[in-house]
């Protein structure tokens, strides 16, 4: 076999298979596990928020190689953001950085946004005065 | 890298032999079986040598009874619903087992929407189907019983003697599946009392493109796919010439090797699963053990905490082929209905791997995939968040389970605002 056949584009297998910011955050101020109801997978984001911005960001997936891969990228993209900037993060922000999802696994990157949503709300429920700061005010829900 | 092809379930390499068979019937006996000249009359006779190796291996009394298909999805097609349309005026009801092929329960569906009613029969946590159920689920109406000879899935083979007998002593044709078995198991459609039986040679290292209809003279069928009067006007449209001479060829092989392959696939079965249970913690063999009752060739596993697709990828970029029946590989995201039936655990059923050896496998690659697949488990658990949860006491195992935190479908349930399947 000379040549590699992915089942996805070379961008998602690449996150796939060198995964960033895989894992958990010691003392994450904000964290979010969300799951997907149509197929099973789990996902869950760590934040650490400093002074209004994403320093850093963790994630752990139980799921397939685009959910795996949806995760790393949100992660990626989010970090050195404000709070209000990723509360107005989109799944198609994750779409269009990985080059594309098939149709029927869109719905991966829209776990990854929830899961950063749900972690930004943990942040606000635990460090509302930090929160109160942002310009925004209140969390956009998920 | 080495490559080792575990997914014969799906495909076969076409022997050489049967290459070099089919080779002359697609430029010079180019003939179609229906014209009457020279051309015609040459594959004619071809198409009659291969009815008759078809019919030697399911033990058939005469390649009249063989009815060449595309392959065994139109195969399943023409027994279920040819089968229905004939005896409309008996009853509209049919019996299956639970874990039957798509193709066979997808046609079963069909006819539900047009009037027909269907019973589906249950089967044991194994994958055995309950014959009591079976006897109870017949009626006067019954026109057809299908059950599979191996499930695709999960390798179980069923008592098809038994059941045979349940249908013989209520007078309803039996239509037997052997998609999972042809070429790998003896097959006799006398001993079964088998009305149909259907199979491809693409399982047994025959050509993709066609399929085989075993029906015996007394069983009525009509054509459910209509034009000219080819295969005695059961199923219309041009013979598919090449494919069903190597498909006879690779018929006969199989059944003059039937032995030597299973005595090959077999210790390669054990060599695997104890390698994996041993080096992989937390796996689950689903269906019955290696043995009289499962298919030499088939492992179906579940590995807990990480989920089908990503060890599927894993073991692709690895040079292993495997398949799954994890709702992420299924395009209609759910899981395998045969471990639905089977009541298999929603997080085992999204673990889902399912391994099929063949010819071609060495002890040297049971090896490899032993060791490749420890790792490729380690690297998604380490990924997972249910690992670090289990680990934690957040949630419990359901392979082995320690008696603290709740289950992982309540806890997918919690996460997701909604029931897991």
């Amino acid at each position: 076999m000379s040549e590699t056949y992915t089942l996805y584009n070379s961008t998602v297998m690449e996150h796939f298979m060198n995964p960033r910011n895989m894992g958990d955050l010691k003392d994450a101020d904000g964290v979010g596990e969300v799951g997907a109801a149509a197929c099973g997978d789990i996902m869950k984001i760590s934040l650490k928020i400093k002074d209004g911005r994403i320093e850093d960001a963790r994630f752990k997936t139980f799921g397939c190689g685009s959910a795996i891969a949806s995760s790393s990228m949100a992660t990626e993209l989010i970090k050195g953001r404000t709070i209000d900037e990723a509360m107005a993060f989109s799944n198609q922000e994750v779409v269009d950085a990985l080059g594309g999802l098939p149709p029927v696994k869109i719905h991966c990157s829209v776990l990854a946004e929830e899961a950063l949503k749900a972690a930004l709300e943990d942040y606000v429920k635990r460090h509302p005065d930090a929160a109160a700061k942002s310009t925004a005010g209140a969390p956009v829900p998920a | 890298m080495r490559h080792v092809f575990l997914d014969h379930q799906s495909a076969t390499p076409v022997l050489p032999e049967v290459f070099e068979a089919m080779r002359p019937y697609f430029t010079e006996h180019f003939g179609n079986a229906s014209s009457l000249h020279q051309h015609g009359l040459r594959v004619r006779d071809a198409l009659k040598r291969a009815r008759q190796q078809m019919a030697a291996l399911v033990g058939a009394d005469s390649e009249e009874e063989i009815f060449f298909t595309s392959d065994g999805t139109e195969s399943a097609n023409l027994a279920i619903k040819g089968a229905a349309y004939a005896n409309e005026r008996k009853g509209k009801h049919l019996v299956v087992s639970a874990t039957e092929h798509p193709s066979v329960m997808s046609s079963v569906e069909f006819l539900e929407k047009q009037g027909w009613t269907c019973t589906r029969v249950g089967v044991t946590p194994q994958g055995m189907i309950r014959l009591d159920e079976l006897r109870a689920a017949i009626t006067p109406q019954t026109v057809l019983v299908a059950v599979h000879h191996v499930n695709h899935d999960i390798g179980a083979i069923q008592p098809m003697r038994e059941v045979g007998k349940v249908c013989a002593a209520a007078n309803v044709p039996l239509y037997v599946d052997c998609e999972a078995s042809a070429g790998w198991l003896p097959i006799d459609v006398k001993d079964w009392g088998a009305a149909m039986v259907s199979f491809s040679p693409h399982r047994f290292y025959g050509p993709k493109g066609v399929g085989v209809l075993y029906r015996n003279r007394k069983a009525r069928i009509v054509s459910v796919i209509h034009g000219g009067v080819q295969e005695g006007g059961r199923r219309a449209g041009t013979e598919n010439i090449p494919a069903i001479v190597g498909g006879g060829l690779a018929a006969e092989i199989a059944r003059a090797r039937l032995p030597q392959r299973i005595a090959h696939v077999a210790p390669l079965q054990r060599r695997l699963w104890e390698g994996l249970r041993t080096k992989v913690p937390y796996i689950q063999l689903n269906g019955p053990e290696p043995g009289p009752d499962r298919i030499a060739t088939n492992l179906n596993l579940s590995t807990e905490f990480i989920e089908g697709e990503g060890q599927l990828l894993l073991c692709d970029m690895n040079g292993i082929a495997v398949a799954s029946g994890s709702s992420c590989v299924s395009k209609s995201l759910k899981i395998s209905h045969v471990l639905g039936a089977i009541g298999l655990d929603h997080a085992l059923a999204q673990g889902n791997i399912i391994m099929t050896l063949g010819e071609g496998n060495t002890e040297a690659d049971v090896d490899y995939v032993v060791e490749t697949f420890a790792r490729i488990v380690a690297k998604l658990r380490g990924m997972s968040p249910m690992w670090d949860e289990f680990e934690r006491g957040v949630i419990d195992s359901v392979i082995a389970p320690t008696g603290r935190g709740k289950s992982f479908s309540q806890h997918a349930a919690d996460v997701s605002g909604k029931p897991v399947h």
